[in-house]
């Protein structure tokens, strides 16, 4: 139908036809997928929402004396960071909390301010104080530093989530008798509430079910500037049940990603304290799906009544690891406002953004439509998955 | 009929009378406590709903006023800060009244705080610090 080179071609000549994951549904409802696969040249998706699996690490610029922060322990602003690597190498995970920090020893915990904190202030151009303890060495001598650092004090600054982006994800419930503070939310007894965590027909993954277009090396919208998919997420699965339309009927692919912190914004990425669960980093993530074939176009065109996902009970269920759902539910019942249970109508609320994961998929089309966002052909497929034959 | 959300602050010399029931057998009024706070020596607070005819609720916050009650109108004692907000919209399924709600096209949340009973479910449903009680 057409390659990915005359994709980037209509890119650089600002001809390209560029449509969010939603707006295709209509065009597929009015056209059809022959003729909507012949207008538009990609599709964008996009998502918003608390992903843990989330981090960063910095490189710092040495000091005088020079320091190993190696073998040392660090903390930025407070909270744990990891730098068991060489000289100057430091890692902050979304989850992690500063010693103070009672946890849930108090009963939901509010986890006000953990590593999600420390990002959230970098990309919104604020300093955080590193502090480091190490032993010396004959060409490290320095043992302490203590400096209060922005993104721009700093040699290099990277965005890496070893595990975002669920295709699909659990709908939470609480069977129990007594309100749970889960990272699916507050969840009240006796089925008071049912929380989602998807952006539905316009998620990355679930536009693109069987990974056809994208894979390692693709150039995806990450936290507000670019990113790539460098590997699979942890816990991704190859090769999940599926329905007739190719859609996985529980969690299964993710991606794990990479991105240049210093190009991104707190608009993208913005930290979550998550009540009696933890310190969490709500990222946004959109990927551009080139329609190389009709069959990018059929798929994307998969509608909120389409999807489904597995209703579960996070009172007992979930945590002692009992496989078996409650049901499933679809996203468009899910956005009306109330799903039923067990004959209970249930309340809904979500832990993603649709709103958010819209303005994903708007900005990643105007960037594309503008020419400054050229698509990349994937290096590898991810495990399980077959890339399209016209890439 | 007259309907009327009020908060009420008490001075410490007030708090061991029954100002509450007055209102009620003095005045005829429908009280609907919606949340109270009442510290022994302190001052005490309480949410109410107040419904009777005008002229016995116009009577009810005159005794009010004599008695040395601070009245105030029930506006903004729960508020939504937007720029924190990200439109997850986890407050709505927690919310007993609907005064968080989504706009079905925007996704955008709503909040009316004429609905807001103060009962703070959404404040530990928010992991983004978007909704704060000034109560």
């Amino acid at each position: 139908m057409r390659s990915l080179e005359e994709i980037n071609d209509k890119i650089k000549s600002g001809k390209v036809v560029v449509v969010t994951a939603e707006e295709v549904v209509d065009m597929v409802k009015e056209q059809g997928v022959k003729k909507t696969a012949r207008m538009v040249d990609v599709v964008t998706t996009g998502t918003f929402g608390p992903m843990c699996s989330s981090g960063i690490y910095f490189n710092i610029k040495q000091s005088t004396p020079k320091i190993k922060c190696g073998g040392g322990r660090v903390t930025v602003d407070g909270v744990a960071a990891y730098a068991g690597w060489a000289a100057a190498d430091i890692m902050v995970g979304c989850s992690a909390m500063t010693d103070e920090d009672p946890r849930n020893a108090v009963y939901p915990g509010l986890f006000k301010f953990g590593g999600a904190h420390v990002i959230q202030k970098l990309v919104a151009g604020e300093k955080v104080r590193i502090q480091v303890r190490t032993y010396g060495t004959d060409c490290y001598p320095r043992k302490e530093y203590d400096a209060e650092l922005g993104l721009s004090d700093m040699n290099d600054a990277v965005l890496f989530d070893p595990r975002n982006a669920y295709q699909l994800y659990n709908v939470a419930v609480n069977l129990g008798e007594r309100t749970i503070y889960t990272y699916m939310g507050v969840l009240k007894p006796r089925l008071g509430n049912a929380n989602f965590a998807t952006c539905g027909a316009l998620s990355p993954l679930l536009n693109d079910p069987r990974l056809r277009t994208l894979g390692i090396g693709t150039r995806i919208f990450l936290g507000g500037g670019e990113g790539y998919v460098v590997w699979p997420g942890t816990q991704h699965v190859p090769d999940p049940e599926r329905d007739e339309k190719g859609l996985p009927l529980t969690p299964s692919a993710t991606l794990a990603v990479i991105g240049d912190l210093k190009g991104m914004s707190d608009r993208y990425l913005r930290a979550a304290s998550i009540a009696g669960y933890g310190s969490s980093l709500a990222v946004g993530l959109g990927i551009p799906l080139p329609v190389v074939d009709e069959e990018v176009i059929a798929y994307a065109a998969v509608t909120d009544e389409d999807i489904t996902f597995p209703v579960v009970d996070y009172s007992e269920a979930y945590p002692l690891g009992r496989p078996g759902a409650l049901g499933r539910v679809s996203m468009a019942q899910l956005m009306s406002g109330s799903i039923e249970v067990d004959g209970k109508k249930v309340p809904t609320g979500g832990m993603a953004s649709r709103a958010r994961g819209r303005e994903v998929a708007l900005e990643l089309k105007q960037r594309i439509a503008q020419g400054s966002f050229l698509l990349t052909r994937p290096s590898a497929a991810l495990p399980g998955a077959e890339l399209a034959q016209g890439l | 009929m007259v309907k009327k959300k009020l908060v009420l602050s008490f001075p410490p010399r007030l708090i061991q009378q029954p100002v509450t029931n007055d209102l009620i057998r003095k005045f005829d009024l429908e009280i609907n406590i919606l949340r109270a706070r009442v510290v022994p020596r302190e001052s005490g607070r309480i949410v109410m709903e107040l419904k009777g005819s005008s002229k016995n609720v116009k009577a009810g916050l005159e005794y009010l006023d004599e008695q040395g009650v601070q009245v105030d109108p029930m506006v903004q004692e729960m508020r939504h800060y937007g720029e924190k907000c990200v439109q997850c919209t986890a407050c709505t399924a927690v919310c007993p009244t609907d005064a968080l709600t989504v706009e079905p096209v925007t996704r955008e949340i709503i909040f009316e705080p004429s609905h807001c009973i103060m009962c703070e479910s959404c404040i530990a449903a928010c992991s983004y610090g978007a909704m704060e009680s000034q109560f």
